[in-house]
């Protein structure tokens, strides 16, 4: 029997029975698609991660204190919370290149939370940043339209801002006619200097809530004479990031007379390792994702063996009239492995064609990713779920002696 | 005893089970037919004229003795090559057709073709030829299901006939008829015959039996009878 007899035969097979076929096709094509489709997404949203990321700039070191240090021995006394308070001292120290050669630049930063208000109109602003212009640069944050404030603005504790796009459409309707009002933070009138481009969001909260103030201005009108919650350093190069790292740590220790049986009291946040986390993380959720659709993979693929069998069992009579017109094992085991097989590539190419549609559209807020090899590796795999599968039906209906599937009812 | 009988059987027994409940459906049947004989086999149910057909069929094995089949012996070939004998040697017509469902008429005519290798204008061809043989050619597209009895039958032998076997081996082949496809289909057979073709039909009507030239009859795994009555 020719391949094009055999493929006939099996097309006819399953023409004759097409609600089941379809059925069955629907099986493998949720497995098939469910693969691609969850690949995309976990790809998706680790690439998602990984671009806003590098959009807040891969050689920046973020520096807050822990608090209490941590690691010393009971009974004696805590370091008091002073000690180890980062200090604008701290950033002039940081900012020498002397002391720091591979740090660019240093910003302090200092945050409070009000409610601003233009009028009428009021917007809590979750995120009142004090800190100086080296800040906007160092966090990769441009300014949308009009300026920043200068380190004059700092050092004569200037009341002006700038807005981030949410908090300035909020108060002001459209973010261009904002620069040059006025807006009133708690009790303080300031003269919106600018407006910052919009910012993609890198989790739930929105980067575009914001406001930003010289860090004098700040400790001056809102949160008094604390101590910074954060010192944001960039270092001078990307692969210089860990000579950076590695100064800012020995600089602060040094500075604040950490004992060197202490742990550091100061966290020091990479944005690279931060960024390999989260692809490492993103790769983790993916796997989980590609694991829970390859399950339902092979349960499209017990599903053909199901409609295999029930096949096999309906049409014993079938294949013993073939096998008494001359039919031989290996036709029979052909005619029902190519059904098998064609139930599953068909199944794999709606899986395919579903998910390629499915995936032009944002799913639970991830724009997914395709990854080609998951198309090929889907395919691959539903061409060899329907072998599997159908391998086991189709050597129980080649090996049917004639008699006996010609005397089945 | 010329040595290029069809059909020669030694000595088959066919048993099904063992020990207590073994069942011994043929006791120790030997026959001969020859090239171009119309034998009709008759027994009651039970009386294993059916195991007889099928392992005159290749569609079982004989438990013990020795069957060759146009010279060569069945026994010794693998399950393949019984296939392959199947498909070149005998035509079988069966009591309930077994036309494959679905399948137009010229479709099923086809299929012995298909498994014996032949290419796709010939097989249309011969199968084209063969439902002219028994009238059909103006159903050739209709299905098993859109067929009446006989005409499905004449399907059948057309089917059987397609590959030019040396014995046409029917089982009950009128048992679902009425007279007058009975009557078609018999004279059918007549006519085959008188072209040379084997035909052996098992049978438990004694008016089919009557049509054929030879008479065996089998009761209780043996055969009791054998006679030439035409």
């Amino acid at each position: 029997m020719s391949p094009r007899d055999l493929f006939g035969a099996a097309l006819r097979g399953l023409s004759a029975n097409k609600l089941r076929s379809l059925l069955t096709v629907l099986g493998v094509s949720i497995g098939v698609g469910a693969v691609i489709v969850l690949v995309a997404v976990g790809n998706g949203s680790g690439k998602a991660v990984q671009s806003r990321l590098e959009a807040m700039g891969t050689n920046l070191l973020t520096v807050s204190t822990t608090g209490g240090g941590g690691g010393f021995a009971r009974g004696q006394a805590g370091p008091s919370a002073q000690q180890y308070a980062l200090t604008l001292d701290d950033v002039a120290a940081l900012a020498d290149r002397r002391l720091a050669p591979d740090v660019a630049s240093v910003a302090p930063v200092m945050t409070s939370s009000g409610t601003a208000t233009n009028g009428d109109t009021s917007y809590t602003i979750n995120q009142v940043i004090g800190t100086t212009p080296a800040y906007l640069p160092a966090t990769n944050t441009p300014v949308g339209t009009g300026q920043s404030f200068t380190q004059q603005d700092v050092d004569s504790a200037e009341r002006v801002i700038v807005l981030g796009q949410t908090t300035a459409t909020e108060l002001f309707g459209r973010a261009q006619t904002a620069v040059g009002q006025t807006v009133k933070l708690g009790a303080v009138d300031f003269v919106v200097r600018g407006v910052l481009a919009s910012k993609d969001s890198t989790g739930f909260n929105d980067p575009n809530a914001t406001a930003i103030v010289p860090i004098s201005t700040l400790r001056a009108t809102q949160a008094g004479y604390g101590a910074l919650s954060q010192i944001v350093v960039q270092a001078a190069d990307k692969d210089r990031v860990d000579l950076a790292q590695a100064e800012v740590t020995q600089l602060l220790t040094a500075r604040h007379q950490v004992p060197a049986t202490t742990t550091s009291p100061f966290r020091i946040t990479n944005s690279a390792q931060i960024l390999q986390t989260s692809q490492d993380t993103a790769a983790t959720f993916t796997a989980l994702l590609a694991t829970v659709a390859a399950i339902s993979l092979v349960v499209g693929g017990i599903g053909v063996t199901n409609i295999m069998l029930v096949t096999v069992t309906e049409r014993t009579r079938e294949i013993g009239i073939r096998k008494a017109l001359g039919a031989r094992r290996r036709t029979i085991l052909g005619q029902f492995l190519i059904e098998a097989t064609l139930l599953s590539l068909i199944g794999g190419a709606v899986g395919v064609a579903a998910a390629l549609i499915m995936t032009q559209f944002q799913l639970a807020g991830v724009t997914p990713v395709l990854v080609p090899s998951s198309i090929a590796l889907a395919l691959g795999v539903s061409a060899a779920v329907g072998l599997f599968f159908g391998s086991m039906p189709a050597h129980r209906a080649a090996g049917l002696r004639p008699i006996d599937a010609l005397r089945h009812e | 005893m010329s040595a290029d009988a069809l059909i020669d059987i030694r000595g088959v027994t066919k048993t099904y089970g063992a020990g207590e409940t073994a069942v011994h459906a043929l006791r120790g049947v030997s026959l001969r037919v020859e090239a171009g004989e119309y034998v009709a086999v008759m027994g009651s149910s039970g009386s294993g004229k059916s195991t007889l057909m099928n392992i005159l069929g290749c569609l079982d094995v004989p438990t013990r003795g020795e069957y060759f089949l146009d010279g060569s012996n069945v026994a010794g070939l693998s399950e393949d090559q019984q296939a392959l004998v199947r498909g070149r040697k005998i035509g079988f017509i069966f009591q309930s057709f077994n036309l494959i469902p679905r399948t137009t008429a010229l479709a099923n005519v086809e299929l012995p073709l298909t498994y014996a290798h032949l290419r796709r204008a010939e097989r249309r061809t011969r199968a084209n030829r063969a439902l002219e043989l028994v009238g059909l050619s103006d159903r050739a597209d209709h299905r098993p299901n859109q067929l009446s009895g006989g005409q499905q039958q004449r399907v059948a032998i057309a089917r059987a006939l397609a590959t030019g076997p040396r014995i046409l081996l029917a089982d009950e082949p009128t048992g679902n008829l009425d007279v007058h496809s009975t009557d078609e289909v018999l004279g059918m057979f007549d006519e085959l015959n008188a072209e040379g073709r084997t035909v052996v039909v098992i049978t438990h009507e004694n008016d089919v039996a009557a049509r054929a030239r030879r008479l065996i009859q089998v009761a209780d795994g043996r055969i009791v009878l054998d006679e030439v009555t035409r």
